[in-house]
């Protein structure tokens, strides 16, 4: 609070500047690793010995029918459900299993909700300040100050979601569109390595997908980048390496075409889709 | 002193009913035993007495019993042997013993006491329950051989024995036996011992504890051993005497919560005049009672369909000016809930009084049920339980086996597809609604049973209410029950070392680190439709 | 600094003007103005105000949690009474031998009780340092475990109110024993100074009465100050999306906690101003009522205002004070009423009336004033 302090904090001005040193251990190959995860609810197994691996810089859809275990497998990977059993790594240095939330998203692994969640009583500039990555501990949060760069970063992320002229109204008001994208927009403003994106497209526009489509696939390379959506189109215009889930476990893993001409996924999936 | 007399007069007036008893003055042969009684040297009292006893006469009692309380006295003037009902003052005012005639006041001068001393009062009392022994009603020949434990001493024995005889009831004869047994403890027997080690009266382990004193080392180490198998029963006793006002405490629990099961649990609506839909239904048993005035046990038995009617209505009038507006926001609910109990307590204040009033309980629900000596309970809290279990049960029945219940598991499971599918959803939360503040009326209507009937009745409910519910786990109808009966329970249990208030805090404290440790409560709802 | 930014808003200007501008009022009626004139500031009216400034603290610290962190605490009557406690423990010490049984270290109610010596946890509060420490960190302490549990556990909404509730009314029950130490029933009473000054002067009343209005306005800008901060936004962001403010990174629960404990510290300072000016503190302090009429304080100003909650504080109190004197029967009735109107139709509260009109061109300068904030730090 002092003077001082406030001196000592401008050291710290270019630390956003400054690549993002990830803890992550990606040396030995996969970003993300599941092995033999297992989850029920009340006897229903939503997630039946699961394995899938990420790589770095991989963009990833996972596609499925209602009831696959896609939710149920974001919701473990960032620590909301505990698995029964099993292990998930991030790179080879730590165990998610063993870390919460907020813990796993200082880590560098952003989420975007199947329902579009932002926060609706503050302005779009401010749910981007909010997800800004910066030092997230209390006081810190509490003398926090809007620096030049940061307001240069948000504006930069908001002309990326080209929400630029709302930037200062509520979210609240925004379109289930826009909502879409300001949220991607917050994981943009995180910086993470590894984006988990619960159906990004849904109530979205030809052009809205589109453009969503070209984000995603600029974002792959730098980050990695995990999927799920049911349009189809979308998944192709993207897709890079598709895995199918089915009853909580992988199907089939492959590209788009190798994917849909395999005669088990055409059966449960494809197949009641045509 | 004031009891013996009213006795006395009681009985004096059962006897003047009788007209076998309206003999001639001068034939009655009473007299000629009290006058026996009252010249007697100090030698010949006790066969005065006894001839009194054999004589059989029904009045011998009330002759006694006025003898050992110093009421027998004798007019200087004419030798007549008289009752003294009241010996304050100058004046003692008298009444004839054969007839229980009043004969007015006479100066204490005129006045000779019937003399008594110490050893013959202490006699007397055994041979007052030796009377009694030959009464016809086995209640009665019970309680006067319980009242003997402890007073035998060696001139009832012979008696007793002989009583022991002619008795045919299997109680009356245990209790003469034992109050043999514990004249014979005294006197070093130690087959005696065996007898009353499985008594749990007072007087057995008293004299028991007299012979673990004693010199007798034999008989110590036997009537030792005794004790302590009588302590072992004497706490499996009060362990279960814990557990029925434990029950007791939780059936009230269950049933001022169960409703709020229903209303919070249930339908997700936080009631906070919950309570005072509870003081309703008490306040409607006062009501009936003075509708009803002498029959508190059929205004009672009326009270249950009204009180669960007056609440109900009260239910469906606040579900309609508020609740209904403050659809999916709890927090709002919970104040306006709050405000309307504010309203109702003082609406209770004004329009019938700040004082509590007195609910009279029915004669068939006051008393106790004796088990043993050692253990009695009373009824009117096991008829609470039981109103409280057939409540649940009833309860449950209409969540699970009737249209409504289907209905209101649908509409809560999930509003939109309930009414697509053609179930008015705002008359299953009309009918829901009333149907949990109904049976807050019932809660009510028991609890006006044990407790004080008055405008902050409600209040000292609902957050226990709560505890229960959320402890219980939300919209678990059996976790609502469990919960009740355990909290009762371990209140009960801790109250003995802890104190009532004490014992409250300990539980609440309990259940706020609980709700921490397991924020569903003991019986959650799981999987994903918990979530939502 | 986080602390002085509400400083450059208008609303917190305005509030701060208002506020000294009524204090100095009050001060000056008070002293000049002779005891026959109608302007004439009586010191029962003094203290009155003074009373209603502690809660309009109260009030604020409610506020505080409800307002923008989403917890409904029917439970901040504990922190008010802890604190007021604390004071009414170091008043205690301070009448020394001039109570009723003169005995030089032990409280009259202690004596009464045939108490040898003095508990240990009464130790310490005749230093004015110490009791005064106490009065934030009794409550603090109290809502830091308690809020460290909760919050953990992930308790909020409903569940919680009601556990709060439940919290008040077990620490009710317990100061209402005698064997607490705290006098039971009756609670502490029967002050005589503070800080050397006789609580019995007129001066010490007035002074007492500023002291209250100051504390108003340190409090409200504390509290202004965490919720125009970046923290301020990322209570909103729990409040209304706790999943995605916990995805972000944010820890939520001790985002809850911090303002809890702050706003029970503030909750504290109001019960220990409060109690010398009326004079007595015991448990019904603790009672769920209290509690809860708190909460339709700041329900009838404006949730989430701050303001709103120091005029619903000023407002319901005032009536209170009124409705008791002409017609006691009928302030229950209001107090139940009031509920039910604030939460069906008023659900915004006054503050909200006022602001709907502003609302829009004040928003977007509020940003930028924050925002604004780059050029000078």
């Amino acid at each position: 609070m002092s003077l001082f302090e406030e001196f000592a904090n401008r050291d710290r001005v270019f630390e956003f500047l400054t690549p993002v040193e990830s803890p992550v251990d990606v040396r030995h190959g996969p970003i993300l690793y599941l092995e033999d995860v297992n989850v029920s609810f009340d006897g229903f197994k939503a997630i039946n010995n699961l394995n899938l691996t990420i790589d770095d810089g991989e963009l990833r859809c996972i596609i499925g029918p209602n009831g696959a275990g896609k939710t149920t497998m974001m919701d473990i990977i960032t620590g909301k459900t505990a698995p029964d059993t099993g292990s998930v790594w991030f790179g080879s240095r730590h165990n998610l299993l063993r870390m919460n939330e907020p813990e796993i998203a200082s880590l560098g692994i952003g989420r975007k909700f199947q329902k579009p969640t932002v926060f609706e009583a503050l302005t779009v500039f401010e749910n981007l300040e909010l997800a800004m990555a910066t030092d997230k501990r209390i006081i810190p949060t509490l003398r926090a100050i809007m620096r030049p760069e940061y307001r240069e970063r948000i504006d930069e992320v908001l002309e990326t979601i080209g929400l630029k002229d709302l930037r200062d109204n509520l979210a609240g008001i925004l379109s289930h569109g826009q909502k879409q994208w300001l949220e991607i927009g917050m994981l943009l403003m995180q910086k993470p390595r590894l984006l988990l994106v619960d159906e990004p497209v849904a109530g979205m526009t030809e052009q809205e997908m589109e453009r969503t489509a070209e984000l995603l696939t600029s974002l792959a390379g730098k980050q990695s980048v995990v999927v799920v959506e049911h349009d189809m189109g979308f998944v192709r215009s993207i897709a890079r390496k598709v895995t199918v889930l089915h009853q909580g476990s992988v199907l089939a893993e492959g590209s788009m075409d190798q994917v849909s001409n395999d005669p088990e996924v055409i059966k449960v999936y494809l197949g009641e889709e045509a | 002193m004031s009891i013996i007399r009213s006795l006395t007069l009681l009985l004096f007036a059962i006897i003047m009913i009788n007209p076998a008893f309206a003999q001639d003055q001068n034939t009655d042969s009473g007299r000629a035993l009290l006058t026996n009684l009252a010249e007697a040297p100090a030698s010949e009292v006790e066969d005065a007495i006894k001839s009194i006893v054999r004589s059989g006469d029904e009045r011998a009692r009330g002759w006694l019993e006025a003898y050992g309380a110093n009421r027998l006295s004798r007019i200087k003037d004419t030798g007549q042997v008289v009752l003294v009902l009241n010996n304050r003052g100058r004046d003692w005012e008298i009444a004839d013993p054969l007839t229980g005639e009043n004969m007015g006041e006479m100066s204490r001068r005129e006045l000779d006491r019937v003399a008594i001393n110490n050893r013959i009062r202490g006699q007397l009392e055994g041979i007052l329950a030796i009377l009694d022994l030959n009464a016809a009603d086995p209640d009665v020949r019970e309680a006067s051989a319980r009242d003997l434990m402890g007073k035998v001493d060696a001139a009832l024995v012979e008696p007793l024995q002989a009583q022991l005889e002619t008795e045919e009831n299997a109680a009356v004869r245990d209790r003469i036996q034992a109050a043999l047994a514990i004249y014979r403890v005294g006197e070093g027997d130690l087959d005696a011992v065996d007898e009353l080690s499985g008594s749990l009266h007072p007087r057995a382990r008293a004299a028991l504890s007299e012979a673990v004193r004693g010199d007798n080392p034999a008989l110590a180490a036997k009537a030792r051993q005794a004790l302590a198998a009588i302590e072992q029963k004497l706490k499996l006793n009060s362990a279960a005497e814990t557990l029925y006002f434990g029950l007791s405490m939780g059936s009230v629990l269950v049933l001022a919560a169960i409703g709020l099961a229903i209303t919070f649990g249930v339908m997700g609506v936080i009631n906070m005049a919950h309570g005072e839909l509870i003081m309703l239904g008490a306040y409607t048993t006062w009501g009936m009672q003075q509708l009803l005035p002498g029959q508190p046990g059929l205004a009672l038995i009326l009270s249950i369909p009204a009180g669960f009617m007056v609440a109900a209505t009260a239910g469906i009038i606040i579900e309609r000016s508020v609740i209904q507006f403050l659809k999916g926001r709890p927090l709002e609910t919970l104040l306006a809930t709050f405000g309307i109990s504010l309203i109702l307590q003082q609406l209770v204040r004004t329009v019938i009084s700040p004082q509590n009033r007195t609910v009279v309980t029915p004669e068939w629900m006051s008393g106790s049920l004796v088990i043993n000596d050692a253990l009695s309970l009373t009824l009117n809290r096991m008829y609470v339980l039981a109103f409280a279990l057939i409540v649940f049960a009833g309860l449950m029945l209409i969540m699970r086996k009737t249209r409504l219940g289907l209905e209101v598991r649908a509409v809560t499971q999930n509003r939109n597809m309930a009414r697509s599918m053609g179930i008015r959803a705002t008359r299953v939360d009309i009918l829901t609604f009333a149907l949990g503040s109904g049976v807050a009326g019932l809660a009510g209507v028991a609890l006006s049973q044990l407790t004080n009937v008055g405008p902050n009745l409600g209040q000292n409910y609902i957050i226990d209410s709560f505890m229960v519910v959320v402890f219980g786990g939300v919209g678990n109808l059996w976790g609502t029950l469990i919960a009740g009966l355990s909290l009762g329970t371990i209140n009960q249990l801790l109250e003995p070392w802890a104190g009532a208030v004490l014992a409250k805090i300990i539980v609440l404290v309990f259940i706020i680190l609980f709700i921490q440790k397991r924020p569903k409560g003991l019986f959650p709802q799981k999987g994903r439709a918990a979530e939502g | 600094m986080w602390l002085t930014r509400p400083l450059r808003e208008r609303s917190t200007q305005l509030f701060l003007g208002v506020l000294f501008a009524a204090l100095a009022v009050v001060t000056l009626l008070h002293l000049t103005m002779p005891e026959d004139s109608p302007f004439y500031v009586s010191s029962f009216t003094v203290t009155l105000m003074g009373k209603y400034l502690c809660y309009a603290l109260l009030a604020v610290a409610v506020d505080l949690v409800w307002g923008y962190l989403g917890i409904l605490s029917l439970g901040h009557g504990a922190f008010f009474a802890l604190g007021g406690y604390a004071m009414g423990m170091y008043l205690m010490r301070q009448i020394g031998d001039r109570g009723t049984y003169g005995d030089p270290i032990l409280p009259d109610f202690m004596v009464f009780l045939n108490w040898q010596e003095l508990p240990w946890f009464w130790h310490g509060f005749d230093m004015a340092w110490f009791a005064f420490l106490m009065v934030i960190l009794a409550p603090g302490l109290l809502a830091l475990v308690f809020g460290f549990l909760a919050f953990r556990s992930r308790v909020t909404g409903v569940y919680l109110s009601i556990i709060t509730q439940a919290l008040t009314f077990a620490l009710m029950l317990a100061f209402f024993r005698n064997e607490m130490g705290f006098g039971g029933n009756n609670g502490l009473t029967d002050f005589r100074d503070l800080l050397g000054f006789n609580l019995r002067t007129d001066a010490t009343r007035l002074g007492l009465f500023i002291a209250s209005g100051i504390a108003l306005a340190i409090g409200y800008l504390i509290c202004r100050g965490i919720v125009t901060s970046k923290l301020g936004r990322v209570s909103v962001a729990c409040r209304d999306a706790e999943a995605r403010a916990r995805f972000l990174g944010y820890r939520v629960e001790r985002v809850q906690l911090f303002v809890f404990v702050v706003s029970a510290m503030i909750a504290g300072v109001a019960g220990a101003l409060y109690v010398p000016q009326v004079g007595i503190i015991n448990p019904s302090e603790f009672s769920p009522i209290f509690s809860i009429e708190i909460v339709v304080w700041v329900a009838l100003g404006g949730r989430a205002t701050l303001y709103g909650a120091v005029i619903g504080a000023i407002l319901v109190n005032y009536a209170k004070t009124v409705f008791t004197g002409v017609m006691p029967d009928a302030w229950l009735f209001l107090l139940g009423g009031l509920f039910v109107l604030v939460t069906v139709f008023l659900p915004r509260g006054i503050a909200g009336l006022l602001a709907s009109r502003r609302k829009k061109q004040d928003e977007p300068t509020d940003t930028d004033s924050d925002t604004g904030k780059e050029a000078t730090a």
